[in-house]
């Protein structure tokens, strides 16, 4: 346990925070070493999603810790209010997901997220605190050695973590699972135990699904949860980018028979997990955090619908392919882009009375097809806007894509008349972009020098 | 002040150089050496001579059992490895013999240690493979910090005031704080023989202000020492396996 005092110094104008553990004789030595890992970790965490950490004093006079102070309140307010409305609890998944994916990508795992460790700064990001009980991926792990009990917060933590393993990331996505069920049902998924006996049960026993304590609770929002709250972590949504993808686009969840569930597992099924060591035992170690993490991408295939693209749009998905293929924990999520005119007041209909939307994601459908992914690997998004590279850039720093795979404009004439949509993306996007050409195939060759696509210049705008 | 921590350079001269020009970039204040100069690779003399120089600029060294084994024929290594001493032997002047039999077993610095291997018994020259075999000497002396080689595999042990251990295998380029009220045991890894699957020649920074160790590994022309060994008749397996850090 620790005192969290307000402070203030002349050289740091911020309000700010100062922890002072409490390490009197009889306290657990588990806060002595918890608090070790806090100061390790705590300064090497940068960015929204974090307090500042500001400075710290060390066991040999008084340990504290200094760090910005968060204004508001944590997420335990809303405890009396449970269940909160649906769009309300997504919208909090979303942004506590992003903010996992930030410390993932820094190499920290929080095993302790729960509503008391989770705030919302004044802009809306979420913001974890207490690192007291973190794993950071490059330094060593003191609570591995030291303690053999799992420390974490009962109703939270994840079954892995209960046998003792502290370096997988998607413990953190069962946390956060637990935490949007409670809030979504006002009910815990494991109810609350303290002793270890009690918390293995979930190894085996599934929580009641949320649908049958709320009858109107969306099947997407049950297929997430429930996908959280799996057993084994390969079971649950690879990385937190992925969950926050999911939470971001509920019409593009793939819904499988979590989403229809109703009841728990029969008493017979439950008793062959009980005593399947598969389920029970450790799982076998795992690779580095960022090994993992960069595994799972979110890649983006930007799609051009008019005609004459059909040899791009053939690239992009053999380049697209290559990609999936390496990865099997990547999904790709295909874009276009209906343009809107911006004078104009746009019909949703075609010429021949179609809707255009519809139309689109119907190509887009058949684009990806061949690519033969699986439903959850895959997602279909028409975006209507003015500016086409805008819209696409917006969708990849909304949706933290890892890549993009986008295809060069082959006629030079509409890309002096509109400006290369891939030029600008590939200038401004915040990551990886791959501009694909058609192969240089033989009418190339042989085509008259005044066709012969020109090399579109890198930083065309 | 800003420790570089060199150890098992084994008598790669492309592979210190690289270490040691790396080491200048970070403006290293003091250098410490943790023995093993000779056997293996194909430039003794030489790795003698800049261990020398280093020393004569105030330099911490060492003795690893290779340099103990050139003056201790009863030191008795596997045939490969013999083989090689015995062509340092002949390599080395008197002089430079001479010099790595005065090198120490140990050196207590402060609140630190160096040692080739397990500081409870320096001249057995002991592996320290886990955390058992780093609890044994980390028992062994007052230091708070250990700095080893001998197994030439980066690793940190942490042992808490509950005696509990812990190892772990650093990442390259991240600075580890070593707690305080802790005791540490670093094995710094290999200059010029790696074997933890990396062959780029590894060292160690180690800044005492802040009491943060960083592992460094640099990137060395592998083939013109693996080309050395080969030529001079020493074992081809010590030239091949510089190339798998294996």
């Amino acid at each position: 346990m620790a005192t969290l005092w307000v402070v203030s110094h002349p050289d740091h104008p911020q309000p700010m925070l100062m922890k002072v553990p409490h390490l009197h004789e009889g306290e657990d030595p588990a806060a002595i070493v918890s608090f070790e890992m806090e100061q390790m970790i705590w300064p090497r965490i940068k960015g929204i999603h974090v307090p500042h950490y500001i400075a710290s004093g060390d066991f040999t006079v008084q340990p504290y810790i200094v760090m910005e102070q968060i204004p508001g309140k944590t997420l335990l307010q809303y405890i009396p209010e449970l269940p909160l409305p649906y769009d309300k609890v997504v919208d909090m998944g979303m942004r506590i997901a992003t903010a996992l994916d930030d410390l993932h990508r820094q190499h920290v795992i929080h095993l302790d997220i729960k509503p008391s460790n989770v705030m919302f700064r004044p802009t809306g990001e979420a913001v974890l605190i207490d690192y007291g009980l973190a794993h950071h991926d490059q330094l060593p792990d003191l609570m591995q050695e030291e303690f053999h009990l799992p420390y974490g917060t009962a109703p939270y933590m994840a079954p892995e973590q209960i046998l003792g393993v502290r370096n997988d990331p998607r413990s953190d996505l069962f946390a956060l699972g637990s935490l949007l069920y409670f809030f979504s049902t006002g009910v815990r998924p494991f109810g609350q135990t303290d002793t270890l006996k009690g918390m293995k049960r979930r190894l085996w026993r599934d929580p009641v699904p949320p649908r049958k304590l709320r009858p109107d609770y969306p099947p997407w929002l049950q297929e997430i949860v429930l996908r959280c709250l799996e057993v084994k972590p390969a079971w649950r949504h690879p990385t937190a980018a992925q969950l926050a993808f999911d939470l971001a686009n509920p019409s593009q969840v793939k819904l499988t028979s979590r989403s229809e569930r109703l009841t728990t597992d029969s008493w017979s099924t439950v008793w062959k997990r009980r005593f399947n060591p598969e389920i029970t035992k450790e799982s076998a170690a795992q690779p580095r955090m960022a090994t993992q993490i960069s595994s799972a991408p979110v890649i983006v295939a930007a799609i051009d619908l008019q005609e004459g693209a059909d040899a791009t749009n053939e690239a992009v998905r053999v380049t697209a392919g290559r990609l999936l293929a390496s990865l099997p924990s990547a999904r790709l999520a295909c874009i276009n882009v209906l343009k809107l005119g911006m004078f104009t007041i746009d019909s949703t209909l075609d010429e021949a009375g179609h809707n255009k939307h519809v139309d689109r994601m119907v190509a887009l459908r058949h684009w990806a097809e061949p690519l033969k992914l699986s439903q959850e690997r895959l997602t279909i998004h028409v975006l209507e806007a003015i500016d086409p590279a805008g819209a696409i850039l917006d969708f990849v720093n909304n949706n933290r894509v890892d890549h993009i795979v986008i295809g060069a404009r082959q006629s030079i004439g509409i890309r002096h008349l509109l400006g290369s949509v891939a030029g600008k993306i590939m200038s401004e996007a915040s990551c990886s972009v791959t501009v694909v050409r058609p192969p240089r195939a033989g009418t190339i060759a042989d085509a008259p020098a005044d066709k012969i696509p020109e090399p579109e210049p890198a930083n065309a705008d | 002040m800003l420790i570089a921590i060199f150890a098992d350079i084994h008598a790669n001269k492309q592979a210190f150089e690289a270490c040691l020009a790396d080491a200048k970039g970070h403006n290293v204040e003091r250098i410490v050496l943790l023995g093993d100069y000779v056997g293996y690779g194909a430039s003794p003399e030489w790795a003698v001579d800049k261990v020398m120089e280093l020393v004569d600029k105030g330099a911490a060294a060492i003795t690893g059992n290779h340099d103990h084994a050139i003056t201790n024929r009863n030191e008795q290594m596997n045939p490969s490895a013999q083989t090689v001493i015995d062509w340092t032997r002949v390599q080395l002047s008197m002089n430079q013999q001479h010099f790595l039999s005065s090198l120490p077993l140990s050196i207590p610095d402060g609140d630190r240690f160096f040692v080739h291997a397990d500081a409870s018994a320096p001249a057995k020259f002991r592996y320290i493979l886990d955390v058992e075999d780093a609890a044994r000497s980390i028992n062994a002396t007052k230091a708070d910090v250990t700095l080893t080689g001998h197994v030439h595999k980066p690793a940190i042990y942490s042992m808490s005031v509950t005696a509990k251990l812990t190892g772990f295998t650093p990442a390259t380029g991240v600075a580890v704080p070593l707690l305080p009220r802790r005791r540490w045991l670093i094995t710094v890894g290999s200059v010029g023989q790696p074997r933890d699957g990396d062959p780029a020649a590894a060292y160690c920074l180690y800044d005492s202000a802040k009491r943060e160790i960083t592992f460094c590994r640099v990137a060395y022309d592998i083939e013109a020492s693996a080309a050395a060994i080969l030529k001079s008749g020493l074992p081809a397996k010590f030239a091949e396996r510089l190339y798998l850090g294996r």
